[in-house]
């Protein structure tokens, strides 16, 4: 199913702007936590810095979140990972309010107190959360809230390779299956759960084998590609909107950053991901456009300048906003 | 026009799930065994009958799945009632319980609403050993972001579960097994009493004094309020008055109740079924001991609790780790006889 121009130009342009986003915050993560300017003999210090605490990128992951948000609607629920940037940016979450999250002030989207973890927008139905497997149970839930609720809705909840040896994921495939929820479960498969190469932590290649166990239908995608991504997610919403129950989707995806920042990476081959870009799956969906006859160097341009705006635009927007009085920390532990 | 009548706790927490089932086509039940069975320990009897398999939804023995999708379907606008068999199951769902049900509302900065009642049974008394007898509110309340409520009979029972399901906050429900009236385990009759066939809410953080009296002040919760009870009538036949604080919820806790309470009997016994250390009890005394500048003393501050032990299973055993009516007698007459040092 070959999707529309308009939606293959959201596909680039969404790619772009994660990707940028990512770099950026791989920049501005970094300021103030490099000596001189922290406690002697430390290289780095996680807690200083405009934006403190543990921080996980997304790059080269950016064609699981739009192949699968393409066919989202705003009343479509996702629910994230610990590594959420791409999956709430494809998914419509506003980037200044998440920015502003991330460095801790008052205008994030819970006002300083989830950070780049526990990012909540129900306006645009995301969240996410920072412990591995977390994600499936809750979109079950809201999967079967649009049941209850009598809407063609969906839920998607996307989760990494390591996550799939969770109990979670057993539970919830179960439940959904049982239940035949209109969910699709996605499992970003980058090889590595933290450090951990996936054929020293799970029995079988591909995660997508697992969906025999409960009977629903289990589609590997081989190749990190918007294009395949987009594929597979549509046969899985376009099946759980008409009732048919959930799907289980692996991609083989590329992580180009450490598990966090600062990871030293000890446990991947030097040149790895040198080797890995070589794939980049943002031009070769550039490719595809302007051979498609919808990209042009001029269109290029002016994507990338737009994104590169509204990135600057974000960043700038966290920056100037104030941080939230102490005493609201107080707050908000129930409505 | 009321029509009260005598109800088990059970009878009252399925009245009461029935009643706001009808009122709200967002309330949705599900749980292990609460469908076919009504619940192993009758919570939901009778439900299914009236609303069905799709309202009343037995689950698999998924606590993590099925407990993490109540909370998203609360975050959808739902408002599901999850029953954990025994709380004592927790161990294999707390992540979604207190990382996620417990704390997204406060990582939303207060978007997110999860009126989520999960609901559970505690405590022991008919020897079912380490795995299926303690009480444990206390480690859930010590979790910021869960409201803890733990009736101690019918009429509160239903209608602090109306005021539960009503709430936009997650509420943990904890009933004691040996105040729910079962056909097939003793129980405090005490614990059942006239419930009102109207809909009622019992307000969260107000407690109830369940008797009056001028000499002993005990403080306690669910089933122990009835043991409590028991021991304040044979104190009376002794001539001292005992005045029995049921607490009803722990979050919001009603310390102003607590405080008039110690200051107009000057003897504080705090009573309770939980483990004794670093718990309910402990906060209690603490609430007191923080405010001896308004309140004086004429005894030294009591606890009793489990030790520091897991419930044993034996009869004998367990008889004596879990305080009980003569215990809490003891106690008090000990406290009679009490005397705070004078500063030197």
């Amino acid at each position: 199913m070959e999707p529309s121009a308009e939606k293959l130009m959201w596909m680039y342009e969404t790619m772009l702007l994660i990707r940028e986003y990512e770099e950026t915050m791989a920049n501005v993560y970094l300021e103030g936590k490099l000596p001189p300017n922290i406690q002697k003999g430390l290289a780095f210090d996680i807690g200083s810095g405009p934006v403190p605490g543990e921080m996980h990128l997304a790059a080269g992951q950016e064609p699981v979140a739009v192949g699968v948000c393409a066919h989202l609607r705003k009343e479509d629920t996702v629910v994230g990972t610990h590594r959420p940037h791409h999956f709430a940016i494809a998914k419509g979450v506003p980037v200044d309010a998440m920015t502003a999250e991330m460095f801790g002030k008052a205008t994030g989207l819970g006002h300083g107190k989830g950070g780049h973890m526990h990012l909540f927008d129900p306006e645009h139905k995301f969240s996410c959360s920072g412990i591995v497997g977390a994600s499936l149970p809750p979109a079950c839930g809201a999967a079967l809230a649009a049941k209850k609720m009598g809407k063609d809705w969906v839920a998607v909840a996307f989760f990494g390779e390591g996550a799939a040896n969770q109990g979670t994921f057993h539970e919830a495939l179960n439940l959904a299956a049982l239940w035949s929820l209109p969910a699709i479960f996605v499992c970003e498969d980058n090889k590595y759960a933290i450090s951990v190469e996936k054929s020293e932590s799970t029995a079988i290649h591909s995660d997508a084998d697992r969906a025999a166990a409960y009977g629903i239908p289990g589609v590997a995608v081989a190749k990190n590609d918007a294009l395949e991504v987009y594929e597979a997610a549509g046969e899985a919403v376009a099946r759980a909107r008409k009732g048919g129950g959930p799907t289980l989707i692996e991609v083989k995806t590329d992580r180009y950053m450490g598990h966090f920042q600062g990871d030293a990476e000890v446990y991947r081959p030097k040149g790895e991901v040198g080797e890995l870009r070589k794939n980049d799956p943002i031009p070769s969906l550039g490719k595809h456009l302007r051979a498609r006859g919808i990209l042009d160097d001029g269109k290029d341009a002016a994507i990338r300048e737009k994104v590169h705006g509204l990135v600057q635009k974000s960043y700038e927007f966290a920056r100037q906003s104030a941080y939230p009085e102490p005493r609201e920390a107080l707050q908000h532990v129930f409505v | 026009m009321t029509t009260a009548r005598k109800l088990t706790m059970a009878q009252a927490i399925s009245e009461a799930i029935g009643q706001e089932m009808e009122r709200d086509p967002k309330v949705f039940a599900m749980g292990e065994d609460i469908a076919r069975y009504g619940g192993i320990f009758g919570a939901t009897g009778g439900l299914l009958e009236r609303f069905g398999k799709e309202r009343i939804m037995d689950t698999p023995i998924s606590e993590s799945a099925f407990i993490g999708a109540a909370t998203g379907a609360a975050a959808e606008g739902m408002r599901p009632i999850a029953e954990l068999m025994f709380v004592d199951f927790f161990g294999v769902c707390m992540d979604q319980i207190y990382n996620h049900l417990a704390k997204n509302t406060y990582m939303s900065g207060g978007k997110v609403r999860l009126p989520v009642v999960l609901m559970t049974a505690i405590g022991g008394g008919y020897n079912d050993a380490a795995q299926h007898s303690q009480c444990l509110y206390g480690l859930f309340a010590h979790v910021p972001g869960l409201k803890i409520v733990v009736p101690s009979n019918a009429y509160d029972a239903k209608g602090l579960m109306i005021q539960a399901i009503r709430d936009d906050n997650p509420v943990m429900y904890f009933f004691h097994k040996g105040i729910m009236g079962l056909p097939w385990m003793a129980y405090y009759e005490g614990s059942s009493n006239e419930v009102p066939q109207e809909a009622y809410t019992v307000p969260f953080g107000q407690a109830r004094i369940a008797r009056e009296g001028k000499d002993v002040t005990i403080v306690a919760l669910s089933q122990m309020v009835q043991k409590a009870l028991l021991a304040a009538a044979e104190l009376e036949k002794e001539g001292i008055g005992t005045e029995v604080v049921d607490l009803r919820t722990l979050v919001p806790l009603d310390v102003e109740a607590v405080v008039r309470s110690v200051k107009k009997t000057g003897r504080l016994l705090v009573a309770d079924e939980d483990y004794l250390n670093f718990g309910l009890t402990g906060e209690i005394a603490a609430l007191i001991a923080e405010r001896l500048d308004q309140i004086s003393l004429k005894s030294p501050i009591r606890r009793l609790g489990v030790p520091g032990v897991p419930i044993p299973y034996s009869r004998p055993l367990e008889q004596f780790i879990i305080p009980q009516v003569k215990s809490i007698a003891d106690a008090c007459r000990g406290m009679m006889r009490g005397k705070v040092a004078q500063p030197a």
